[in-house]
């Protein structure tokens, strides 16, 4: 099972807590909003992904199953 | 008239119009065809295909037969689209789009004022194809004539009587660019702002009152009323295998006779300037795809064909058939400028990158055109664009996006003319790409709009 981040840009209010949280694969970008890395999301990496979603605020962070091709 | 909408249903097919016009076919110059003129020229609709228990409608296969292709932008197969709403579960709803929030097009609003039949035929069959009994038909509030011809087609059938049919009614939506976005015209239709939400859910998986919905455009449901009277084939005699039939084309600029034409998917963009006259002036460019397309140098334009598989070329798509020539004599700078601060204007707010990236393009395009941008002004237009690309709720900042990198390719000695030398004699007069007057543009997205 793969995961992806995803943000909802409606929702993001530029807090900055995940690229702080999970600074391996979300940088800010020069208004604070986060951009997120294309490259896959390794095991190890997961738990941090899922604090960081938890730890956004406006919970805009999205932890998503990689949705199959249909 | 004893009832028009039984012999409605039970007619022999009518003789198949070959060739040019299809959908404009007996348009008169003034007013719109009464349902009785409508039906004379198009002959009745088939049999409405009721949507069986557990089979598909066979109008959907038709429709994929056909090729049809949606014409709100997007190109996206419209059986497929049916098919996703069929099979979300509940009974779905069926919303005409006819909201043409893009400044340069008018064939929506033509085809609501001229065709509103066709067009409500369009929305009762896909609605009768998916067991959906509410046709919601938006037209945007600016477009009067249009939305009074929909509103007495609409009560003309009812009129006519066939309680069978699904209900249609009229919406009025706000004169915004962003009110045609799908998500956005859901959210109206539900009693909140006419803005882009984030997705999913999509209008076919939770749509007007959570209920899967089509959304299609007021065109690509015209096409549809037409594929269920004549077939796959008849559709397909007109235009490319890959982009079957004919489409509507808003074309503007230096040219006799600007205005909404119906030409054949790959027809030459030359054949079109023809039937609208003739250029009138030397051409400078073309923007093909509205203010979220491209632009595409006057040298190309006398071989370019409109499909998308010849436009793919130019990294141009014909989107909602929008062709806008700029004459020799305007400047192009400061006109896209003038349009990207537009552009930015219509941001919907809501999402940090959209917002911000599009006012600094806006504001970095507008100081190169006046000559006082800071040095390396165009890595600064790419690095934003990256940064907006893909990065909001709709894609209305990808194709603003869209607009400005071809600018800024296709002008690029006039923005370099203009960073070194400042504003030139034709900046001051920068207006021939067509926008929304200010008072439209105060109320834009904000308000519900009352049909008066
Ligand atoms: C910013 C923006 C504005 C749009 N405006 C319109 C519009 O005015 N009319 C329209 O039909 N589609 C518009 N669309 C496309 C719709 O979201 C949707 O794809 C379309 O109505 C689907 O119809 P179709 O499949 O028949 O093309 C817009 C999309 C975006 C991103
Ligand atoms: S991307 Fe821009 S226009 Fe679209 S919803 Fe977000 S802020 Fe509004």
């Amino acid at each position: 099972m793969s995961y992806r981040l995803r943000v909802n840009p409606i929702a993001c209010e530029a807090h900055g807590m995940c690229a702080e949280l999970l600074p391996e694969r979300i940088t800010p970008d020069e208004w604070g909003y986060p951009l997120i890395s294309a490259e896959p999301l390794p095991e190890s990496l997961l738990e941090h992904a899922r604090r960081a979603a938890q730890a956004c605020p406006t919970l805009a962070l999205l932890l998503e199953r990689e949705r199959a091709r249909s | 008239m004893s009832s028009a909408a039984s012999a409605y249903a039970q007619a022999p097919p009518p003789s198949q119009p070959a060739g040019l016009p299809r959908l404009l076919a007996g348009v008169p110059a003034h007013g719109a065809l009464s349902l009785q003129e409508h039906l004379e020229i198009h002959g009745e609709a088939p049999r409405k295909p009721r949507r069986r228990r557990r089979s598909e409608s066979p109008l959907i296969a038709r429709i994929e037969a056909a090729g049809l292709l949606g014409r709100g932008g997007g190109a996206f197969p419209t059986a497929r689209k049916l098919r996703s709403v069929a099979s979300a579960g509940r009974r779905p709803v069926v919303v005409v789009n006819a909201a043409e929030g893009e400044p340069a097009s008018l064939k929506d609003r033509t085809l609501m004022r001229a065709r509103p039949h066709l067009v409500l035929d369009g929305g009762e069959l896909a609605a009768s194809s998916l067991g959906a009994e509410e046709v919601i038909v938006c037209v945007c509030a600016g477009a009067r004539a249009s939305a009074e011809q929909a509103a007495a087609a609409i009560a003309e059938r009812s009129r006519a009587g066939d309680s069978s049919s699904p209900r249609i009614r009229l919406q009025l939506v706000p004169n915004h660019y962003l009110s045609g976005q799908e998500s956005a015209l859901v959210s109206y239709l539900n009693g909140r702002r006419a803005l882009p939400t984030f997705t999913p859910p999509l209008p076919f998986e939770q749509g007007v009152g959570r209920a899967p919905t089509l959304v299609s455009n007021a065109e690509t449901l015209a096409h549809l009323a037409l594929i269920a009277r004549h077939g796959p084939e008849w559709f397909r005699e007109l235009g490319t295998p890959s982009e079957p039939g004919s489409a509507l084309v808003t074309l503007s600029g230096p040219v006799a006779h600007p205005g909404v034409y119906e030409i054949e998917l790959g027809a030459p963009l030359s054949s079109l300037i023809d039937a609208a006259g003739g250029a009138t002036d030397g051409v400078r460019a073309a923007l093909v795809g509205g203010y979220a397309g491209s632009w595409i140098d006057a040298g190309r334009l006398p071989s370019l064909a409109l499909s998308d598989e010849y436009l793919a070329q130019h990294r141009a798509r014909l989107g909602a058939g929008v062709v806008l020539l700029l004459s020799e004599h305007a400047c192009p700078a400061a006109e896209t400028a003038r349009v990207a601060r537009w552009l930015a204007s219509q941001s919907s707010g809501q999402c940090g990158p959209c917002v911000n990236g599009l006012q600094a393009l806006a504001m970095t395009l507008t100081e190169t055109a006046r000559g006082v941008a800071r040095a390396k002004a165009e890595e600064r237009i790419a690095r934003l664009a990256s940064l907006v690309q893909g990065r909001g709720a709709c894609a209305h900042p990808d194709g603003a996006v869209e607009f400005i990198l071809s600018a800024v390719q296709i002008f690029g000695s006039e923005f370099a003319d203009h960073a070194r030398l400042g504003t030139c004699e034709a900046c001051a007069l920068a207006g021939e790409l067509p926008i929304p007057d200010a008072a439209a543009r105060a109320h834009g997205g904000l308000r519900r709009a009352r049909l008066a």
